[in-house]
């Protein structure tokens, strides 16, 4: 599986960049996230790869300078019975993606949980607002920055 | 459920429901239409779910779902935890399904370890996971039924499940919140009279969910409360993400246990349950059929279960026997180590993921070599399920809502996480 997803992928994009790694039997693509959209539409609707399921979609931080956080879709391909991890980085201080909603609505609620645990946007998400926290929260609590006791008084009291 | 003034409402959430046709102020829309509140302190929500109601009439224009009620951060307690710490944690995640979800977090810890458990531990937790599933079905389907109306089917299917939470509280020491699993192994061997107990209670069930099954197939208020009520296609479900019961009553076979086998499950002789209409009957069937099934595959456990060793022998990373830690210096030394300092796995990330009640659970863990996680992320089937709410309800009557949850199963506590 994984020569024939090499070989589709420098056929559709000549020129890209793939990272492969392999671990525990579980392929992950690392890829620049300016062609999110291309590369996700490419993987779900290419009839031999067929990654039909957006399995889950979450960030990882990294807690460094450069290149904080890394933003994690997990596919898995039902016909193929395969597996497939994308991973692409993300700056702090351009902390955007494009969303993938577009190719998978299941993007949808994870994609506003990536958000309001991480703050990272999703241009042109349908409807980006915080999954769990109360919209007047300031912080984003998966953020290594944040302490695991919470910050006092962040959270706003419902009004009498 | 009350009706809602504008002030009430966060601005961002009113916006959300009125999104369709924005011309619309929300002054007009709560005189022409209304917006009525549902939950999250409503019993047939499941749980802390609040539902946010768009009406035209009695009809559902709208549904935006606001969830969090129940949110304890366990992703982020994880990467404050050892691996064996944050087992009792996975107990409330599902609540309704606890022994699955210990299955579930331990073999992801041991894809990570890179070891395995003996066979014989292995096809305990598979009896147990399959235990649960029927214990968790009960529920699901007696709290639907309830939901639309008819109360007995939940009694009985309460009184099955209490002989299951029986069995754990001998197999496990605990009625509910089980723990039962530990990276390498269980916490217990079962022995032989117990096995005997749960074959007792599998043959005797086959009547019961016979009983169940006739009070509820030959009802003509159930079915047709239910019958073309949340349709939804196999392709809209899969671009939605929704796995489980919840999937597979749109007619795609897409069931872990067969997708990708985990423990012993391509040795097993069991069916995946599709029916293809999509409603929530069709949920409903799904879910009595796969307690038949699990029936099945617990039967095939206890006959095939091998003799053996039920916690994997490997020092670092799997806690000794008790009898060992009181009488050798080594055991000892290795408890505390793996009690105070925990497990080291190495460098890297692991996805795994299993077939629960629900859906597909999974656990994302990513290690940076420490002995606790660096990030967990927990897949919940609940929560990618209930994001399937406003396509189901959308045009249906609001008491079609309180079918179309019950039809969903949702469980709050993982949900929420």
């Amino acid at each position: 599986m994984r020569e024939q997803l090499e070989k589709l992928l420098t056929e559709q994009f000549p020129g890209v960049q793939f990272e492969f790694s392999e671990f525990r039997g579980e392929l992950t693509m690392s890829f620049q996230k300016e062609i999110v959209i291309e590369l996700c539409d490419f993987l779900k609707n290419e009839p031999r790869l067929d990654f039909i399921l957006l399995e889950d979609l979450t960030a990882i931080d990294w807690a460094r300078r450069t290149n904080r956080f890394q933003v994690v879709y997990q596919l898995f391909s039902v016909k193929n019975k395969y597996r497939l991890r994308l991973m692409t980085l993300v700056d702090e201080s351009e902390c955007e993606v494009d969303s993938v909603y577009s190719v998978w609505k299941a993007a949808d609620w994870a994609e506003r949980e990536t958000y309001d645990m991480y703050g990272i946007h999703f241009r042109n998400h349908p409807d980006l607002r915080r999954m769990y926290m109360p919209e007047e929260f300031e912080y984003h609590p998966l953020r290594k920055d944040f302490p695991l006791m919470g910050i006092p008084g962040s959270l706003p009291l419902p009004k009498k | 459920m009350q009706k809602l003034t504008k002030d009430e409402v966060h601005p961002k959430i009113v916006q959300a429901l009125l999104a369709m046709d924005s011309d619309i102020t929300v002054e007009d829309a709560l005189e022409n239409e209304m917006v009525l509140n549902m939950g999250p302190q409503h019993p047939a929500t499941h749980g802390v779910l609040r539902l946010l109601l768009r009406l035209d009439g009695e009809k559902v224009v709208a549904c935006v779902p606001e969830l969090g009620y129940l949110h304890r951060g366990y992703e982020k307690m994880a990467e404050n935890m050892g691996y064996l710490e944050y087992i009792p944690h996975t107990d409330r995640l599902d609540y309704l399904s606890p022994p699955s979800n210990n299955v579930a977090y331990v073999l992801a810890v041991e894809k990570l370890l890179g070891i395995e458990a003996p066979k014989r531990a292995q096809y305990i937790r598979m009896m147990m996971s399959e235990l649960s599933r029927i214990a968790s079905h009960l529920v699901a389907i007696g709290a639907l039924a309830m939901d639309v109306g008819a109360l007995t089917v939940f009694l009985w299917g309460l009184r099955e499940r209490e002989k299951i939470l029986d069995m754990y509280d001998v197999i496990c020491g605990a009625r509910f919140t089980t723990s039962y699993t530990r990276i390498g192994g269980v916490a217990q061997d079962i022995d032989t009279a117990t096995l005997r107990a749960v074959r007792e209670f599998v043959d005797q069930l086959e009547e019961k969910l016979d009983e169940m099954e006739r009070l509820l197939n030959g009802n003509r208020i159930f079915l047709e409360r239910l019958e073309g009520i949340g349709v939804i296609s196999g392709d809209d479900a899969l671009s939605l993400g929704l796995t489980g019961p919840t999937l597979r009553g749109s007619g795609v076979a897409y069931d872990l246990r067969r997708s990708a086998p985990y423990l012993f499950y391509d040795e097993m002789d069991f069916n995946v349950i599709t029916f293809s209409e999509g409603d929530s009957l069709a949920r409903y069937f799904v879910r009595a059929d796969e307690i038949r099934e699990s029936m099945k595959i617990i039967r095939q456990t206890i006959d095939k279960i091998p003799s053996g060793d039920t916690m994997l022998n490997a020092p670092k990373k799997v806690l000794p026997k008790k009898t060992e830690i009181y009488s050798r210096m080594e055991e000892l030394i290795h408890d505390f180590m793996l009690v105070n300092f925990g497990t080291y796995p190495p460098k890297g990330q692991i996805y795994h993921a299993v077939e629960n009640p629900k859906g597909e659970l999974g656990f994302h863990i990513v290690s940076e070599g420490d002995a606790h996680p660096w990030k967990m992320k927990i897949r919940s089937p609940s929560f990618v399920n209930l994001q399937s709410l406003p396509h189901l309800v959308k045009g249906h009557m609001i008491s079609d809502v309180i079918a179309i949850i019950g039809s969903i199963d949702p469980v709050m506590g993982e949900a929420d996480k």
